[in-house]
């Protein structure tokens, strides 16, 4: 069966909390070169037919929030 | 005036809804379950907290999506009184029924606390009757609201931002932003007023017993609709 792989990120624009913490924990582990941190989503689908446009349709309808995320599909893995 | 509040698996401020509207605000109230497709025979809603869906994806996303939403969605266009409080917010706002979106909060930490609310416009039932700077609690781990700088500026034109977080003497500062919300707003309006979002917990604040009563100058706009 067809395998889906969706990323869903934060916008650049918007302070991404979590992924700051998890990068000042990694500066404080010794990783001075360190400067940012951010943490998406990764969202693995599998379908019985795998259909460009219904997919899309998910991501709109569902899985990423276009006010404050971006997504992309990747990895279709028939 | 008869109010439905609305059940989401996974709400749990639903009972301090219920109470605090029909015990101490004295109107009708009856707890609908996100399935029904109907608010026939009702005359606003109220969007509880909680965290519905167990907050999976984002908060609220898979709760705006259920079929009593539509129904909701009918009642913000015809101008009937809708309130989302804290997960109700994140849930008018994943319904895109209100603009902007929550996400966690600045400093990462889950807040329980009072905060100072003052009204920012007074064109709307959900405001009229907040003269002062009001007390009244919160309670969320995602509660910055985030808006793009256009979004704000046009929240500003229209008269839709709610509510700001501020001190005690009513003035904005870092502090009182407690959560980092964008411009310390705490609740937005839709366009025609009659739909307000907000994070703190207005219905916890209706009684002596439970330490401030200033939630009642928001939900009373049930009361002046009906009037």
């Amino acid at each position: 069966m067809p395998r889906i792989r969706v990323i869903v990120t934060l916008k650049p624009s918007l302070l991404d909390s979590a992924g700051r913490t998890v990068a000042d924990s990694l500066v404080k582990l010794g990783y001075s070169e360190l400067t940012t941190a951010r943490i998406g989503k990764v969202i693995d689908l599998e379908v019985t037919s795998y259909d460009e446009a219904r997919v899309k349709e998910m991501c709109d309808k569902l899985l990423a929030n276009p006010v404050i995320e971006d997504y992309r599909i990747e990895g279709v893995i028939e | 005036m008869k109010i439905a509040v609305l059940k989401f698996p996974g709400s749990n401020c639903d009972q301090d809804a219920y109470h605090s509207l029909r015990d101490d605000l004295g109107l009708q109230a009856e707890y609908v379950w996100q399935d029904e497709t109907s608010l026939n025979g009702y005359d606003g809603v109220f969007l509880p907290g909680g965290f519905s869906y167990g907050d999976y994806l984002r908060c609220g996303a898979m709760a705006s999506r259920s079929p009593i939403m539509n129904e909701v969605r009918r009642f913000a266009n015809e101008g009937r009184p809708v309130i989302g409080a804290c997960n109700g917010f994140q849930v008018l706002c994943e319904a895109q029924i209100l603009p902007g979106a929550l996400l966690r909060n600045v400093d990462e930490k889950f807040i329980c606390q009072d905060v100072y609310l003052r009204a920012e416009t007074h064109r709307s039932p959900w405001t009229e009757g907040v003269t002062s700077t009001i007390r009244i609690p919160i309670a969320h781990g995602e509660g910055r609201y985030v808006a793009s700088e256009d979004l704000v500026k046009q929240l500003e034109d229209k008269e839709q931002i709610a509510f700001r977080y501020v001190d005690a003497a009513g003035e904005r500062s870092s502090t009182a932003n407690v959560n980092g919300s964008v411009d310390a707003i705490a609740g937005v309006l839709n366009e025609r007023g009659n739909v307000l979002g907000l994070m703190p917990h207005p219905e916890r604040a209706t009684r002596a017993r439970l330490g401030s009563v200033d939630g009642r100058t928001i939900l009373q706009a049930f009361q002046l609709v009906a009037a």
